[in-house]
């Protein structure tokens, strides 16, 4: 069986619509960043206690509410867990309370007055705490801190790799189209008001490495074609890199996205945001490579030849480290 | 030019099939070892001895702590000034500290001119050798603790924590707990208890500081306005009026004592809890020797006047006549539940920590959902292999088979490698070996496509997978490069399950290298020698 044999699209002819695609996603994320639902951040962040409770039964949030209100707990706010696993695992609710109650002294006390309220005013069935996080505003600070210098050292680490394995234009293509898709990632996790946890960071950086897979797959192409054949017109081929490399990136980036879809449907409530971050980066990662990184190349070429003097060709670097 | 040199060592062994043969099967061995080890009983529970499962898998708490080291250096230069003013006094000069916010300067002031040489003796002798000191005009000095003198302070505090901290969560039976430095912040401590999930009760033991001490009863009252009627003068200031514990439910009480305690927190020797002769729980205590004399010094004395009270944490628990001379040995009741008996003994054993503690960061796992967590990553990451598996035979038919064996090999060596390195496997970590899953297919897919180029070029079967190999290997080494430098940053950066996650990709990438290249070549080979060279076809 085969797909993608021999296709032929002119996809640099289409760069200015892959331009609208990318700036819609990307303006709807900052402006959901900015103006509606900021960056939304779980306790990890924040700092702030968040029990998972779980029901014997069908938990009725009413009741809950009028528990947590008779102990006088205060800004207190509850989310019910939709479990695709299903069954008794299904009957979640996460109780969370805001960084008050989580000081550096005095750490435990939200969790014990939550379970106390519910001990207290809860009768429509037992319940048992599953899953307690109390993150203090000091460690809140050190991990917001440390997700942001991980996603830039990952970044710059991989400009460099890229600057010394080819040539430095490549390397800023490359990053910048990571960071087109770490933006419009998390832009969705905005958009959607989806909470941003550790493990998403996690899922995040991953897709740092990923996408810049996909993007090196094809600049691998450029180079060789690039070597093979200096008198066609850029766009010609790099349009034909990626017709070539096509194939693969459509099978690879399926077959991985179809292992987190299934992370995503079966892995469980606890790695929902992990798989969902991964579940849009891949797509977006893909699309990068094919609809920013690679016309990013040609417009740097077009932009060094309209200022060379007249006459002189300007060839695209074609890399260092090139075999044959 | 790495790449090349490997690249060349690829084309030249195109032969000696047998030795490469071997050389996998020694290594499947060698991780199927890795994972189970010498089965004893059955395979499941060898798995279940060998792969480490993380506070997310299989429950348990989760805490980080810091170390107020501050505080420690504050005692340190209180006991110089102590000995200072004790060394100074014919001088006629007095050491203080004047900022609290700078605990590390001692600031000398008072001395007589004449004395000035002597002064500068003892303040530039031995015991002193931590201190610059510079003198501020008008016959004063200032003594700043030396910075290295500070950092040493401070990690012995840090030190001194984890090892008190230790020795408490020993005595709960936690098995295999882990305590050690935690590298985010400054001065924070790691503490990870497999199996407990009252975070509550572990907090109380860790943090309490569990000053306990024996005073001497001047008075006792009904309030605090009693106790100042019965003293019109204020209370006198060797003595200090405490409050006293009415953990029944009594009526308040408060007690004059003597401020100097008659016994303290660093002269018990041993504590156990116990029970008394209504079988309630209490606490049986031991003197050192010393503490011993002067504790039979004091009761002989006082034998039937006296009372004593025991103060825990500046709370009068319990107050006693003194029946007997008492030497070393005493009892402790108080109204105490088993736990708590329990826990002061505990403490009372592995003495106080050297400086207050706060905490960062609590997470509790409930054993219900870490295995609920397991069965969910496993159901996934099968799903994600069936997916993986079946299209890569539809879609590459023969060669399907080369890669689904590569890739069920690629996760035999992460695993056997996580059983080898006592890697700790996490939740994100199963998401590790998912995704290793997918992206790890990657390199077979790349090298198919390419042989299949190939072949369109009108190339033989042995030079097209030749060729293919050759040509797609670059691409595998710079993605695997990048990748592995994103998941190294985040084991650098990362903490707990995250770092579990960024070990499995890693490791699954490695693995990967050889495998998809390695291993599948050599399956490739396998089948091409099999054949008439040049009348070979490939099922790809």
């Amino acid at each position: 069986m085969e797909l993608f044999r021999s296709v032929n699209i002119d996809w640099l002819g289409k760069k200015w619509y892959f331009l609208g695609f990318s700036l819609i996603f990307s303006v709807a994320g900052i402006f959901s960043m900015l103006f509606w639902h900021g960056i939304p951040t779980g306790v990890d962040f924040k700092g702030g206690t968040a029990i998972t409770v779980q029901f014997d039964s069908t938990p009725h949030e009413d009741d809950i509410r009028k528990a947590l209100d008779a102990a006088h707990i205060k800004d207190w706010t509850i989310q019910r867990i939709s479990d695709v696993g299903g069954g008794q695992l299904g009957n979640k609710e996460i109780i969370s309370l805001p960084m008050s109650t989580a000081q550096d002294t005095a750490h435990d006390e939200g969790r014990s007055e939550v379970e106390n309220a519910l001990s207290a005013g809860y009768h429509d069935s037992g319940f048992t705490v599953q899953q307690v996080d109390i993150v203090g505003p000091t460690a809140g600070k050190q991990l917001t801190h440390e997700a942001e210098l991980a996603t830039l050292y990952s970044l710059l680490g991989m400009l460099i790799y890229l600057w010394f394995r080819f040539e430095l234009i490549y390397g800023v293509a490359a990053v910048v189209a990571v960071f087109h898709d770490t933006l419009i990632t998390i832009g969705f996790f905005s958009l959607m008001n989806m909470e941003i946890t550790l493990t998403v960071v996690a899922a995040i950086l991953t897709l740092v490495g990923y996408s810049m897979n996909d993007t090196i797959v094809v600049f691998d192409r450029i180079r060789e074609n690039l070597a093979l054949n200096r008198r066609d017109k850029l766009a010609d081929l790099v349009n034909r890199s990626i017709n070539q490399t096509l194939s693969r990136t459509v099978i690879a980036s399926g077959l991985t996205f179809m292992t987190v879809l299934c992370l995503y449907v079966f892995g469980g409530e606890v790695l929902h945001g992990f798989s969902f971050a991964l579940v849009v980066g891949i797509t977006i990662g893909t699309y990068s490579s094919i609809a920013v990184a690679a016309p990013m190349l040609v417009a740097y070429q077009d932009w060094r030849a309209k200022r060379a003097p007249a006459g002189k060709r300007v060839a695209l670097p074609a890399a260092r480290g090139v075999r044959r | 030019m790495q790449a090349r040199s490997i690249e060349g060592n690829k084309i030249t062994m195109g032969k000696n099939l047998a030795s490469r043969t071997g050389f996998i099967v020694v290594v499947l061995l060698f991780f199927i070892y890795g994972i189970f080890g010498i089965p004893h009983g059955g395979l499941k529970q060898s798995l279940e001895n060998r792969i480490n499962l993380g506070l997310d898998l299989k429950g348990g708490t989760h805490l980080v702590l810091q170390v107020h080291v501050a505080e420690a250096v504050n005692s340190d230069t209180d006991r110089d000034v102590q000995a200072l003013n004790t060394a100074l006094a014919a001088t006629g000069a007095t050491a203080t500290k004047l900022d609290p916010t700078h605990p590390e300067v001692i600031t000398i002031s008072g001395g007589t001119p004449t004395q000035q040489s002597a002064i500068h003796d003892i303040l530039t002798g031995n015991e002193y050798a931590g201190y610059d000191v510079a003198s501020s005009g008008n016959g004063g000095y200032t003594m700043t603790l030396k910075l290295s003198e500070i950092r040493a302070i401070e990690a012995r505090a840090l030190d001194t924590s984890i090892d008190t901290i230790r020795e408490r969560v020993n005595t709960l039976g936690v098995s295999e707990p882990v305590i050690e430095k935690y590298g985010l912040g400054d001065n924070e401590i790691l503490v990870q208890l497999p199996g407990v999930s009252d975070p509550g009760r572990v907090e109380n033991i860790i943090q309490s500081t569990a000053k306990l001490e024996i005073h001497a009863v001047v008075g006792s009252y009904g309030s605090v306005a009693e106790a100042t009627q019965a003293n019109p003068g204020g209370i006198p200031s060797e003595d200090e009026l405490l409050k006293g514990s009415n953990g029944a439910g009594g009526p308040d009480q408060y007690y004059l004592l003597k401020r100097l305690a008659i016994v303290s927190g660093t002269d018990f020797r041993d504590a156990q809890p116990s029970t008394d002769e209504n079988g309630r729980p209490d606490i049986t205590f031991n003197l050192t020797t010393e503490a011993g004399d002067r504790f039979y010094k004091y009761t002989d004395a006082n034998k039937g006047t006296g009372q004593m009270a025991i103060v825990l944490d500046n709370q009068v628990r319990e107050v006693a006549g003194i029946e007997s001379a008492i030497r070393d040995s005493g009892r402790i009741t108080g109204g105490f539940t088993q736990d708590q008996a329990a826990d002061l003994s505990l403490m009372l054993r592995t003495g106080s920590l050297p400086a207050s503690i706060s905490y960062l960061e609590t997470r509790t796992v409930g054993p219900t959902l870490g295995a609920a967590s397991i069965h969910q990553g496993v159901v996934a990451s099968i799903a994600g292999l069936v997916v993986v598996l079946i299209f890569m035979l539809v879609y590459y038919k023969g060669a399907g088979v080369n890669a689904d064996l590569a890739l069920m090999l690629n996760l035999l060596i992460l695993l056997g490698f996580m059983g080898f390195s006592g890697a700790t496997l996490t939740l994100p970590g199963i998401a590790g070996v998912i995704l290793t899953i997918g992206m790890g297919v990657d390199s077979n897919v790349l090298i198919f496509e390419r042989i299949r180029e190939e072949l369109r070029l009108g190339k033989t079967a042995a030079a097209a997978v030749q060729d293919g190999f050759a040509h797609a290997w670059t691409t595998i080494f710079d993605t695997h490069v990048t990748t592995v430098v994103s998941a190294a940053i985040l084991f650098l950066f990362g903490t707990g399950p995250v770092k579990g996650f960024a070990v499995t990709l890693t490791i699954g990438l490695i693995a990967n290298v050889f495998t998809a290249v390695f291993v599948s070549r050599t399956i490739f080979d396998y089948l091409l020698t099999k054949k008439a060279r040049g009348t070979a076809e490939l099922s790809i």
